[in-house]
């Protein structure tokens, strides 16, 4: 029986946490777990065999070493608001709560750095830093909740990542506990460090290499001013070239975003950011530094924007309009929540030259799949997040949606692009890796994994497929006959 | 000139890997002294060469390897772009693969990065011969591990760099440098101010007395900083970057003798071994000359959690990196041979482990 089996480990296990960790922070009855069966992908859940919630890294380790020794799977969970089931639990596994661990540990104005625990809140470290003039620059649209822990398990990005750069930029060092319960840091100090980049492979690794324990984060001067101008298209494709002549000009922007008409619609229904609702699609161009750069650079940026065919700019007159254009842009995910029983967010990236022919192929899959999308894009970077708006009480419409988002993804890998830009493969994109990469290359990430992992313990199943499901995705993509895209030329 | 030598620099690789041959990767050789020295056969990545894509929009820039670094700066030049990391290019030379595997960036570094922050994705040949692409030409991706940043400083060990791809970013409309008369504490109390304010800073160097500064942004923003800040402008400001850049300042001119390359937290105070330095990256880099013993030098760096390394042997030097801990070298030994099971890829270079 396996239920049966399933529950006395589970009531091995907490007898063994219960050596090291008080009852309470031990989460074994259906009610307490049910918490966490998902992450902000809710559409999977699965209930996990037990929470454990640590309180120090000694209990991290203990919690490890045992772990380790009776080979149960572990899974980290942040603030669980990763977007791609990364912190989706395992029935045989122990989920690894680290909300507890949410201490500032150090703020160093002198050499502009914050030594932060996992379960630290994003923006939590910048209202930390602002009685000293700094900030911590990637601000994810969920940096009111999301951990940094979670950060740097997914190198969340933001909208100022263009300029500022990813999680991956801004740090300096780590502190991680192994599958095996040791410590081990990874960077220093300085800029630099001996051996391999472990910190960079470390990024972005989605829990499967080592559990993150303490951060240290960089901090920047908070710009003196910051100025932003709203541009109306009549045409997506002239908002796309736009985009393309401002970084021709010379202007590096601290954030520029589009949308297109479905989604600034129904932001504007939803907070009245006073966006002109019969465009084709708005850009909102941020410009950031000290007052007197601001001036020059937005004025630059309006001439830009309607050399290039805005049909309209309008620069904020004050801090307040300046909070409503980017309510809108903020509020984009609710909103199409709004206007839809349910919503499906993607995270593709392309090469920006390829937006317009994308966003024609969305719309044609659109139609194919009777699914209605709203579409918001990190337009400097690349990074489009088309929106799929659907029913999951209407029959088969939960899976009409994967799968045009599934053929969203393979698109984007299509024009040169990849499947994810910062949400993370996790559970929900494991199929279009295969997409993405070849077997040799899944075979390298498999390895990377196993010099860390070598049972294969952390957050297992995620991320990388296996060879196996591979052959079967492929499989199942060969006998619907079709070549995938034959509509795109071939290069 | 451009030429694509992927297939001949592929059996090289395999040959080597089947006669358990040691191969030593070079580009321009500019950087042969740094690192522990390669005995083994050259595979000369210089005529691999030419800049595969260029999409100035796009601020994507693809070359093979073996590109020399000025043929890339001055096509970014003729876009108005710039490599941020401004590759010190010693002897006036250096390729692109170099630039990366070397992991080393000039003195913009605190404020435009390093290769590993501006490296998308890497075409490389593994120690068996295999052709493997990591990362991409999108300027976000998250999509499996991050395989194409550990091959920046991986100094060849990992892999041939074959092709790379490249954020680059807008020059910066105008640049100026100042000088300041500051002694060293002095100097480095300023830049702790400056540096929580957001000046354009862009260099920061204290050398003999003088603090050397540069900003770079809009017209507007430079020449109020400049005015706030004051300071000469010294003649030809941007020939002091370009020196310490490519390391021709006299300060370096010390053939034979020892140059021990620091990185620590930018306010760390002076240590016991930097009686005779040069401070770039305001503060975060510290470049050395001093006959304390190299354990000295690294227990005192250890102490503010920094890291020493040697950067030009002297005679008679110890091994110019610092040893890892017991479960680094492990994770090292586990990398190195995934990517070079025979271990034939510039054994050695980067210490004992790989
Ligand atoms: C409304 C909304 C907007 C969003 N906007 C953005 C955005 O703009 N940019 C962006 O990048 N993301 C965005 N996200 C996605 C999400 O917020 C980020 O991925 C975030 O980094 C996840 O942090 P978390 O603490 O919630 O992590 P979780 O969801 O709890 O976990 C995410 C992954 O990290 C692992 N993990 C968590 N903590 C640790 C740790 N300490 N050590 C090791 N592994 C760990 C988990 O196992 C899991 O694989 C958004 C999400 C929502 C709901
Ligand atoms: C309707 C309209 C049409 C325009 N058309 C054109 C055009 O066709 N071509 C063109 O070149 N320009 C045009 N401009 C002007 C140009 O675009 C302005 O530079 C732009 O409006 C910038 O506005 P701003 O709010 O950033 O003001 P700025 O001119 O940048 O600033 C105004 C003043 O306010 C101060 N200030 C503003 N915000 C702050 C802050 N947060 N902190 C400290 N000080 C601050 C600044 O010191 C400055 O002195 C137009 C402006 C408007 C409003």
């Amino acid at each position: 029986m396996r239920d049966s089996t399933l529950e006395q480990r589970r009531h091995h296990l907490a007898l063994r946490f219960a050596d090291h960790l008080a009852p309470e922070f031990i989460l074994m009855n259906e009610e307490e777990r049910r918490p966490y069966e998902c992450d902000g992908l809710s559409a999977y859940r699965l209930l996990p065999l037990l929470v454990v919630l640590p309180g120090n890294i000694e209990e991290v380790q203990a919690v490890m070493r045992v772990c380790y020794e009776e080979r149960v799977p572990v899974i980290a969970r942040g603030a669980g608001t990763g977007l791609s089931g990364g912190a989706l639990p395992r029935e045989d596994a122990v989920l690894l709560g680290l909300s507890r661990l949410n201490r500032i540990l150090a703020l160093d104005p002198d050499n502009l750095c914050a030594r932060v625990q996992p379960g630290v809140r994003n923006l939590a470290i910048s209202e930390a830093a602002r009685p000293y003039g700094l900030y911590y620059a990637p601000d994810p649209s969920s940096q009111i909740a999301c951990t940094i822990g979670g950060n740097v398990a997914e190198n969340a990005g933001g909208v100022h990542c263009l300029k500022y750069g990813l999680t991956v930029n801004n740090l300096l060092a780590l502190e991680i506990v192994t599958v095996k319960g040791e410590r081990l840091r990874i960077g220093g100090s300085g800029l630099d460090s001996p051996g391999y980049d472990l910190l960079a492979l470390l990024t972005g690794s989605e829990g499967m290499l080592g559990i993150v324990l303490e951060v240290t984060v960089k901090l920047l001067p908070i710009p003196q001013r910051t100025q932003v101008a709203l541009a109306a298209f009549d045409d997506v494709e002239q908002a796309g070239q736009a985009v393309a002549d401002l970084i021709a000009e010379g202007i590096l922007p601290a954030g520029l975003e589009m949308m297109d008409q479905a989604s600034l619609r129904a932001a504007e229904d939803f907070v009245h950011a006073g966006y002109p609702t019969d465009a084709a699609a708005i850009l909102l161009c941020e410009v950031d530094g000290d007052n007197d750069e601001v001036s020059e650079e937005i004025a630059r940026v309006r001439r830009r924007l309607l050399e290039s065919g805005a049909s309209e700019v309008r620069t904020a007159h004050d801090e307040a309009e300046r909070a409503r254009f980017w309510a809108g842009r903020k509020a984009a995910f609710p909103a199409a929540g709004r206007i839809s029983p349910d919503y499906y967010c993607m995270d593709g990236t392309i090469p920006r030259k390829h937006l317009a022919r994308v966003l024609r192929e969305i719309a044609a899959l659109s139609e194919e799949y009777g699914l209605r999308a709203a579409n918001v894009f990190h337009a400097g970077d690349g990074n489009l997040h088309p929106l799929i708006l659907y029913d999951g009480n209407a029959p088969g419409e939960l899976e009409r949606a994967e799968e045009f988002g599934g053929k969203i993804l393979e698109l984007c890998v299509e024009v040169g692009g990849t499947i994810t830009g910062e949400h993370g493969v996790g559970m929900e994109k494991i199929n279009q890796m295969c997409a993405q990469f070849p077997p040799e290359e899944l075979q390298l990430f498999h390895a990377i994994k196993a010099a860390f992992d070598p049972h294969g313990l952390l957050n297992p199943g995620k991320a990388i497929p296996t060879l196996n499901r591979c052959a079967e995705f492929g499989a199942i993509h060969v006998k619907a006959g079709d070549l995938r895209f034959p509509h795109l030329e071939r290069f | 000139m451009t030429d694509d030598l992927t297939d001949v620099l592929r059996e090289q690789v395999r040959e080597a890997g089947h006669a358990g041959t040691a191969l030593r990767i070079r580009g321009h050789d500019s950087k042969a002294f740094y690192g522990e020295p390669v005995d083994g056969k050259p595979l000369d990545l210089s005529a691999h060469r030419g800049i595969v894509d260029y999409e100035p929009t796009e601020l994507v820039l693809t070359a093979r390897a073996g590109t020399p670094l000025a043929e890339i700066e001055a096509l970014l030049a003729e876009k108005g772009q710039v490599l941020a990391f401004e590759a010190p290019r010693f002897d006036g030379r250096g390729t692109l693969g170099g630039a990366v595997a070397s992991g080393l960036a000039g003195p913009r570094r605190p404020w435009g990065g390093a290769p590993r922050d501006l490296i998308l994705g890497v075409r490389l040949l593994d120690g068996r011969g295999q052709v493997l692409r990591v990362g991409g030409q999108v300027m976000k991706n998250v999509a499996g591990y991050d395989v194409s940043r550990l091959m920046a400083g991986s100094l060849g060990t990992l892999g041939v760099l074959l092709e790379i791809s490249l954020k680059v970013l807008p020059a910066p409309i105008e640049t100026r440098t100042l000088l300041l008369e500051l002694l060293r504490e002095a100097a480095l109390a300023r830049l702790r101010e400056l540096a929580r304010q957001p000046c354009p800073l862009s260099g920061a160097c204290h050398l003999d007395g003088r603090l050397y500064l540069r900003l770079s942004g809009a017209h507007a923003s430079v020449d109020a900083w400049a005015q706030r800040i004051g300071g000469e402008v010294p003649a030809p400001g941007n020939t002091f970057w370009e020196h310490l850049r490519d390391q021709r300042l006299d300060f370096f001119e010390r053939p034979g003798q020892t140059l021990w390359r620091l990185s620590l937290a930018p306010a760390t105070p002076r240590l016991a071994c930097e009686r005779d330095s040069l401070l770039d990256w305001a503060g975060a880099q510290r470049w050395v000359f001093t006959d304390h013993p190299a354990e000295a030098i690294r227990e005192q760096v250890a102490a503010y959690d920094g890291h020493a390394e040697i950067f030009h042997r002297g005679e008679g030097e110890t091994a110019p990196f610092q040893v890892l801990s017991p479960i680094l070298v492990m994770l090292h030994r586990r990398i190195k041979e995934r990517f070079d099971p025979a271990g034939i890829l510039n054994p050695g270079r980067l210490g004992a482990v790989c």
